[in-house]
């Protein structure tokens, strides 16, 4: 970690970040140089994690407001809980219940939320694209907290960075991604950032839960498309399961779980082709015995606590990042 | 580096081991002492003050490093910001003796912060100063314990301390308008 660190440190030799977004909504916006400086930026909060007294006032005086038009755990509270290690306010607002659904209401939610003195909206909405609406109509900096199936870029941050943690460099490793893909906006902007860190990439499951469109081909880091997950696994060094969101099944693209346990269960006999130490991640909420067998989902590769764990730190680096962001 | 050289590497080295003797005496030996050199150039000073301390006293001092970014009083008021670094304390700092080790004290303001990011890690016994630089012009009631040299200057002049680990090159410069120097 350490040497990576130092390495790290000439990306702003004068001693001050470079970042320059407004707004967080996908990695695909983000360069190979801003994907490092919020990596560097989440070693730093790490450490701050570990001190007796675990958070700073940095962001004394900023305001984020978490809005989440969809149920949440982890993400919601990981951002509260990084907020507030930064010394920023913290409110929370729920949709749920109410008729707010898109359009014009959530222009008007957002620009009410701006006079109120929001500096940083972190977001999820059910519709794919909601946050981009939401930044053209707000000065207040949007952090896309999941929408639809289309993005979620601090989970993929936090994967990239976990993965990072345990092999330092990603070039030349290999990541299979299994399950529902089609449905994942984990594994649409994890894509991104592991192609952008020179991994290659698979992903794995039911041909009508992977869409072939996926498949890049050319020089460089390869997203391959595959429906068997014996072959798939031969060699990876990370297995990351996807929830099955049964949310978003319009029915019959899986048979029934019993199919899909049969055919793409993370179980310690497949694992066993994939090169000794390798990670088992989740992007969680995990369906019990469904993605990951239980013996695997607590194995010795499983990293799925870590991921938790980074995630405050990493979003801690995001929010640092983009409420002081480079104004132009 | 360009601008005039007001002490040079062996310079450094008399006064980097001036320094230690001077910690060591005020301490009645290397007991308790814990060095925190501020990123980037105090760390490189405390480690080559522990080295010092050590071969004097043929006693082990911990040397940390403390990143003051995310205790900066103006993080959201400029617009650019520190890139921050992990920290890293060795053994803790509670009932110790802490030497803040920094290359050039101004303003006051990073003392200030290391200060509160101290009380971060823990509860000292007590807190000292180090500087191998005092170039006046404080802005806050903070004076340091052991300097290296008081340097007056005007304030549209800098001064630059290289140090072979973190520059690849060695000397205390002032650069700026030549006159103002008294």
């Amino acid at each position: 970690m350490l040497e990576l660190e130092e390495k790290r440190l000439t990306i702003a030799a004068d001693g001050v970040h470079a970042w320059r977004h407004k707004d967080l909504l996908d990695t695909d916006t983000l360069s190979r140089e801003d994907i490092d400086l919020v990596m560097s930026q989440a070693d730093a909060m790490t450490e701050i994690r570990t001190r007796p007294v675990g958070k700073v006032a940095t962001l004394r005086g900023i305001t984020v407001v978490t809005l989440f038009y969809e149920q949440s755990t982890r993400t919601r509270a990981s951002f509260e809980v990084a907020a507030k290690a930064m010394g920023a306010d913290v409110v929370n607002l729920s949709a749920t219940g109410s008729s707010v659904e898109k359009g014009e209401s959530l222009i008007d939610t957002v620009r009410t939320l701006e006079a109120i003195g929001a500096d940083v909206v972190v977001m999820r909405h059910g519709k794919s694209g909601a946050p981009y609406l939401a930044a053209r109509y707000t000065k207040s900096s949007i952090i896309n907290g999941g929408d639809g199936r289309h993005a979620h870029p601090t989970q993929a941050l936090l994967d990239l960075y976990t993965m990072r943690q345990h092999f330092g460099d990603l070039a030349g490793r290999r990541v299979v991604i299994v399950g529902d893909v089609m449905h994942s906006r984990v594994a649409r902007s994890n894509i991104y950032t592991l192609l952008a860190s020179g991994a290659d990439v698979t992903l794995c499951g039911p041909a009508t839960l992977v869409p072939r469109t996926l498949e890049s081909g050319g020089e460089g880091p390869r997203c391959r498309v595959s429906t068997n997950l014996d072959e798939a696994i031969e060699g990876a060094d990370v297995v990351m399961a996807l929830r099955i969101q049964k949310e978003r099944q319009e029915g019959g693209l899986i048979p029934s779980l019993r199919d899909y346990i049969a055919g793409y269960q993370v179980n310690a006999r497949r694992l066993a082709r994939a090169k000794p130490g390798a990670l088992v991640m989740h992007p969680g909420p995990k369906n019990e015995g469904v993605e990951l067998a239980p013996d695997v989902a607590d194995g010795v590769g499983s990293v799925i606590e870590e991921q938790v764990t980074n995630g405050v730190a990493v979003r801690m680096a995001v929010l640092y990042l983009i409420a002081t962001a480079r104004r132009p | 580096m360009t601008g005039e050289l007001l002490l040079g590497s062996a310079e450094i080295s008399r006064t980097v081991r001036r320094l230690a003797h001077e910690i060591i005496e005020n301490n009645h030996g290397a007991e308790g002492l814990t060095l925190i050199g501020l990123l980037s150039r105090g760390y490189p000073l405390a480690q080559r003050l522990g080295a010092a301390i050590e071969e004097f006293e043929s006693a082990k001092v911990p040397v940390g490093r403390l990143d003051i970014g995310p205790y900066r009083d103006d993080v959201t008021l400029r617009p650019t910001a520190p890139l921050l670094r992990p920290s890293q304390i060795p053994g803790g700092i509670d009932g110790r003796t802490v030497v803040l080790v920094d290359d050039v004290l101004f303003t006051g303001r990073s003392i200030r912060a290391a200060l509160d990011a101290l009380n971060d890690f823990g509860r000292p016994a007590r807190v000292r100063l180090a500087v191998l630089v005092d170039r006046g012009h404080r802005e806050l009631p903070i004076r340091p314990d052991f300097v290296g040299k008081n340097i007056p200057t005007g304030l549209v002049q800098h001064v630059r301390v290289r140090f072979q680990e973190t520059d690849g090159e060695e000397g205390v410069f002032i650069v700026g308008s030549e006159a103002a120097r008294a």
